[in-house]
C-alpha cells in the first residue's frame, strides 16, 4: 500500500506510535482494572483514567506551544514540562 | 449468578472506528504530517521541524484572525443562544400553530450555505438589495462592501437569520417533553413566570442547550461559506476568519506547511474550547 501522500516523516510516526501505545496501555489498564477509576481530585470534578489522560495531551498540546510561541525551539525544555504536568494530572485531577 | 461476557458488541463498533478513521483519524495524521515539511508540488517534501508552528504563532495576520473569530463567535452565542431560548418560549405548544412555527423555524436551516451568503449579498446591495436600498432611501450610510463595521453587521445578523432556528427547535423539543404536573405543582404554589422559567423551565432544557451552546460554538468558530460570499473576508481582511484565512493560505498562496501548522492550532482550540464547555455545563448539571 502506497502512504507517500500522507507525506510520513520519522518524528511523526513516532508521535503517533506513542499515542497508539498511550491508548493500548489504557486499554490494557481498563482490562486489569475495570471501571475507569473515577474520582473527584483538584479539578473539582469527576475524571476518569480516560479523561485524565485527554486532559493531559491536550495540556501538553497546548504547553509545547506556549514553549514554541515564547522561547522557540527545541522544546525538549517543553517535554519536561509536559511530563510533570502530566504525572500532576494522573496523580492529582 | 455470574454475569455473561460476551465481546460480540465489540464488532458492532468496528464499522464507526473504521469510518472515523477514514473520514477524521488518517486526514489528521496527514495534516501533522504536513505541518512539518515543505513542499513545492509532486509529493515531494522538504523536513521544515516546527518552523511552521513557531511562524503562525509569531504571525500578526493570524492573532488578528483568531481575535476576530472569538469576538465573532462570542457575538454569535450571546445573541443566538438568549434569542432561541426567547423564541422557544414563546412559541405555542398545541393547536395549528405549531406545526406552522416548526416549518418557519426549519426553513432556514433547510437552505445551503452559499445559498445564504449569495441571498444576503444581494439583500445587502445598495443598488438591487431590499435591505441596502431601504437603508440607503432612509439616509443610513450603509455599505457591507466599503464599511467594515457594516460588513460585520451583516455577516452578524446573516448568521443569526441562519442558525437561530436551530436553538429554537433543540429548545423547544426541551421545552415541550417537561410534563403538564410540574407547571400545576408552580401554579399551586404561586410561582411567578420568572421562577417557572428558572427553576422548571431551564434545569429542564440544560441538555439540549448544552447541545446548542456546543454545537453554536464549533459552527460559527468554523464559519466560512457566509462569510466567505457576502464580503470574502473583507473589507480589507475586517472578516477575514480563521477558516477564510486558512482556504487563503493552504490555497491561494499554496503555502501548505504553515497552513497545516495553523490547522493543528485551530483544531486543538476548538477541541479545547468545546471540552472545557461540555466539562462546565455537564457537571453544573450535575449540581443540580
Amino acid at each position: 500500500m502506497d502512504l507517500s501522500w500522507m507525506a510520513w516523516t520519522w518524528p511523526t510516526a513516532i508521535f503517533f506510535i506513542t499515542i497508539a501505545l498511550l491508548l493500548l496501555a489504557m486499554g490494557a489498564w481498563e482490562y486489569v482494572r475495570p471501571g475507569g477509576g473515577p474520582r473527584v481530585g483538584i479539578l473539582g470534578f469527576e475524571t476518569t483514567r480516560g479523561d485524565r489522560l485527554f486532559i493531559s495531551l491536550l495540556g501538553s498540546a497546548f504547553i509545547s506551544l506556549a514553549w514554541l510561541g515564547l522561547l522557540g525551539p527545541p522544546v525538549w525544555g517543553a517535554l519536561v514540562v509536559c511530563l510533570i504536568y502530566a504525572v500532576a494530572v494522573f496523580r492529582f485531577a | 449468578m455470574e454475569k455473561t461476557q460476551n465481546n460480540k458488541a465489540w464488532l458492532f463498533v468496528l464499522p464507526v472506528l473504521v469510518l472515523v478513521a477514514f473520514s477524521a483519524v488518517i486526514p489528521l495524521m496527514t495534516v501533522v504530517n504536513y505541518s512539518v515539511q515543505d513542499t513545492f508540488g509532486n509529493n515531494v517534501f522538504f523536513w521544515a521541524g516546527l518552523e511552521w508552528y513557531v511562524q503562525v504563532l509569531e504571525s500578526e495576520r493570524f492573532h488578528a484572525a483568531l481575535w476576530r473569530q472569538f469576538l465573532f463567535t462570542g457575538i454569535i452565542l450571546s445573541i443566538q443562544i438568549p434569542l432561541g431560548v426567547a423564541v422557544a418560549l414563546a412559541m405555542p405548544r398545541k393547536g395549528w400553530g405549531v406545526p406552522v412555527c416548526l416549518v418557519l423555524m426549519a426553513l432556514p436551516l433547510l437552505i445551503p450555505w452559499n445559498v445564504v451568503g449569495t441571498i444576503w449579498q444581494i439583500f445587502g446591495r445598495v443598488d438591487i438589495g431590499l435591505l441596502g436600498h431601504t437603508l440607503f432611501n432612509l439616509g443610513i450610510d450603509y455599505n457591507y462592501t466599503q464599511d467594515p463595521l457594516d460588513a460585520w453587521i451583516t455577516v452578524v445578523v446573516m448568521d443569526v437569520w441562519h442558525w437561530t432556528s436551530l436553538v429554537v427547535l433543540l429548545c423547544y423539543a426541551g421545552l415541550v417533553s417537561i410534563p403538564e404536573a410540574y407547571y400545576q405543582a408552580a401554579k399551586i404554589d404561586g410561582a411567578s413566570r420568572w421562577a417557572v422559567f428558572r427553576y422548571i423551565q431551564l434545569p429542564k432544557m440544560h441538555r439540549v442547550l448544552l447541545i446548542a451552546v456546543l454545537l453554536r460554538f464549533m459552527d460559527s468558530f468554523m464559519i466560512y461559506t457566509e462569510p466567505f460570499v457576502v464580503t470574502g473576508g473583507g473589507p480589507g481582511s475586517a472578516t477575514s476568519f480563521l477558516s477564510i484565512d486558512l482556504v487563503k493560505m493552504a490555497i491561494g498562496q499554496f503555502d501548505l506547511g504553515p497552513a497545516a501548522a495553523m490547522s493543528i492550532i485551530y483544531f486543538l482550540i476548538i477541541l479545547a474550547v468545546s471540552y472545557v464547555f461540555y466539562t462546565v455545563m455537564t457537571n453544573v448539571g450535575r449540581e443540580r
